[in-house]
């Protein structure tokens, strides 16, 4: 399989990454390569097989449903680019 | 008095119980050491003064009798590791200028054991990398060069700044990850010892993930004995990281020295490659004569499932990462770059924030996962990587203790040699290491020798899950027999 140019200004939005128009042949030509190299596996026989969820056999750890942290409002935004009163800013996303 | 630098950890260790230096000393020598090695790049954050300060809390500490079992050891921390108060980037534009507010899980274990930070160190940006190239710092230089040669050689990667730290005495041992050799890869390249453990047995928690189901810390230090003691406060149960295992952390360092006797060691037939180097050959026989000699059983065994490690390998990795990078949106935390609508911010900001490597990996990863592929890659991938782990269930089975191969296909390269046209020249590098991670299986570099040009080259011990030890013990025989390597200083 192979992708296109559309393909890949479709895959860079799913992505959320900008790609100027002049970038798309370069990023099509690796995204193929890579392509190509992965297409070996269509020769290994996955019949039955089930895939891997987990590397390390082990149940799932549950915590407890319970308060443990919190009130650090000031902490968490203090790496923010953009903060009012402790709330993250973004462009407006509501008309 | 030898330079404070060029002793090991364990040498260290005893020269600070004696009081033949302080720990203040120590870690000065270091931050000497360190300004005077600039041009490598291996530090992307020196932090002397907080060096100091935890110097002379272990001076004190020792004093008392109460130091720990790294008390005064000064290490560099790959800059994925989040170190409190302290500026992490991943070597990533997009974190910007992040200080996070927490500790890492295993950061926060070596200061409660002692060991003093000295700074932060290089790696391609989110780990994504074998050469150390894609750093928004900018490459690390290896110490070691070709003999008669000036050319600037890569450290590898993604620890790149890890491995020449250590190799050129910045620090006596050093914090690093691997997703698919970038512990093992490196410590090839430098001479240096670098060990994955199994996955589970360190916490990823507070460390920036990659590709979730495949990132282990480990150490990089100069020799087996210090990778082990390094190893034990580094690894254990975190309630935090769900993933991490609740079984108790063995002395790995009662391990060196132990007998190989009777152990028996696979040599799998699949990694000898078509066209590879006769020194590499040549450097895994040795490697299995020195077991040998020691008491090991060679068994030639098979792992057919091994040359689809690799594409397996560049479905899941780039699917995690896709959807672990999605976190960097502008929002809370690193670089914002405007946009008339949010999504219009979002696709800036990421644009402007990933490199080339990271915006790769995050495409092919987001087109794995897309509807109407998923099936075709990210399932088909995830059937294959449970039959490479399958492989390394039956061979340990028959009552194999581990396997050697060869760490790398190739000694060091040129900066800007590999990977400029088709990235997947660069990736075959991690072609030995890498079905390790998808079997989460621990896997250990040992230096073993040298090529026709003088660089190191090291081979490769994979071990049974959680047996460490046996990796430490086997990685001991073969310092013992093919001595240590130092690059001959010339920066």
């Amino acid at each position: 399989m192979s992708v296109d140019a559309t393909t890949v200004r479709r895959i860079a939005h799913l992505a959320r990454i900008a790609v100027s128009d002049a970038e798309v042949p370069h990023l099509q030509g690796e995204l193929n390569a890579m392509l190509a190299f992965v297409e070996q596996l269509s020769e290994v026989n996955i019949e039955g097989v089930e895939p891997m969820t987990s590397v390390t056999p082990m149940e799932m750890k549950k915590r407890t449903d319970a308060v443990n942290d919190g009130e650090i409002a000031e902490i968490i935004v203090r790496n923010a680019p953009d903060t009012v009163n402790d709330f993250f800013l973004v462009p407006k996303v509501v008309e | 008095m030898t330079d404070l630098t060029s002793l090991t950890i364990a040498e260290a260790r005893e020269g600070l119980a004696s009081k033949s230096f302080t720990a203040r000393e120590l870690t000065d020598a270091h931050l000497a050491a360190i300004e005077a090695a600039r041009v490598l790049n291996a530090y992307v954050l020196e932090t002397p003064d907080r060096a100091r300060e935890m110097a002379k809390a272990a001076d004190e500490k020792i004093a008392k009798g109460e130091g720990g079992p790294l008390a005064g050891i000064p290490l560099g921390i790959k800059d994925l590791f989040a170190t409190r108060d302290i500026r992490t980037t991943a070597c990533s534009k997009i974190l910007g200028n992040f200080i996070p507010p927490y500790e890492s899980t295993v950061t926060s274990q070596l200061w409660r054991d002692g060991a003093v930070l000295l700074g932060k160190l290089n790696n391609d940006e989110f780990a994504m990398g074998s050469s150390n190239e894609t750093s928004c710092f900018g490459p690390v230089t290896n110490p070691w060069r070709r003999e008669g040669s000036n050319t600037t050689l890569v450290p590898g990667g993604s620890s790149g700044g890890s491995a020449s730290a250590v190799a050129a005495l910045l620090c006596m041992g050093a914090t690093a990850t691997d997703t698919g050799g970038s512990i093992r890869q490196p410590a090839a390249f430098t001479a240096t010892v670098g060990i994955k453990p199994t996955y589970g047995r360190c916490s990823r928690w507070g460390i920036v993930a990659f590709a979730s189901s495949l990132d282990q810390a480990g150490p990089i230090a100069r020799t087996t004995r210090d990778a082990a003691i390094l190893m034990r406060s580094m690894a254990g149960h975190d309630p935090k990281d769900t993933t991490s295992v609740d079984i108790a952390v063995p002395d790995y360092e009662a391990a060196i020295g132990k007998s190989v006797k009777g152990m028996k060691i696979g040599i799998p037939k699949e990694y000898r490659l078509d066209g590879m180097p006769a020194e590499i050959e040549k450097l895994w026989s040795e490697g299995a004569q020195w077991l040998k000699a020691a008491g090991a059983e060679l068994v030639e065994v098979s792992l057919p499932h091994t040359k689809y490690a690799l594409p397996a390998y560049y479905i899941v990795a780039p699917a995690e990462a896709s959807s672990n990078l999605a976190r960097y949106d502008g929002v809370r935390y690193g670089l914002r770059e405007p946009g008339k609508s949010i999504i219009e911010m979002y696709e800036n900001t990421r644009a402007d924030g990933f490199g080339d490597e990271v915006r790769r990996r995050v495409l092919i990863g987001t087109y794995v996962l897309s509807a109407g592929y998923y099936d075709a890659y990210y399932l088909r991938a995830q059937k294959v990587r449970t039959l490479i782990k399958k492989d390394f269930e039956d061979c340990f089975a028959k009552g194999v203790h581990a396997i050697l191969t060869p760490a790398t296909p190739s000694a060091a390269f040129g900066i800007g040699e590999k990977g400029g046209a088709d990235p997947v020249e660069m990736y075959l590098n991690d072609i030995f290491t890498v079905t390790v991670n998808m079997a989460g299986l621990p896997g250990i570099a040992v230096p073993a020798g040298k090529d026709a040009q003088g660089l190191p080259l090291g081979l490769q011990l994979i071990g049974r899950p959680f047996d460490e030890e046996t990796l430490f013990s086997l990685g001991e025989v073969i310092e013992q027999a093919a001595g240590r390597f130092t690059a001959p200083k010339w920066w």
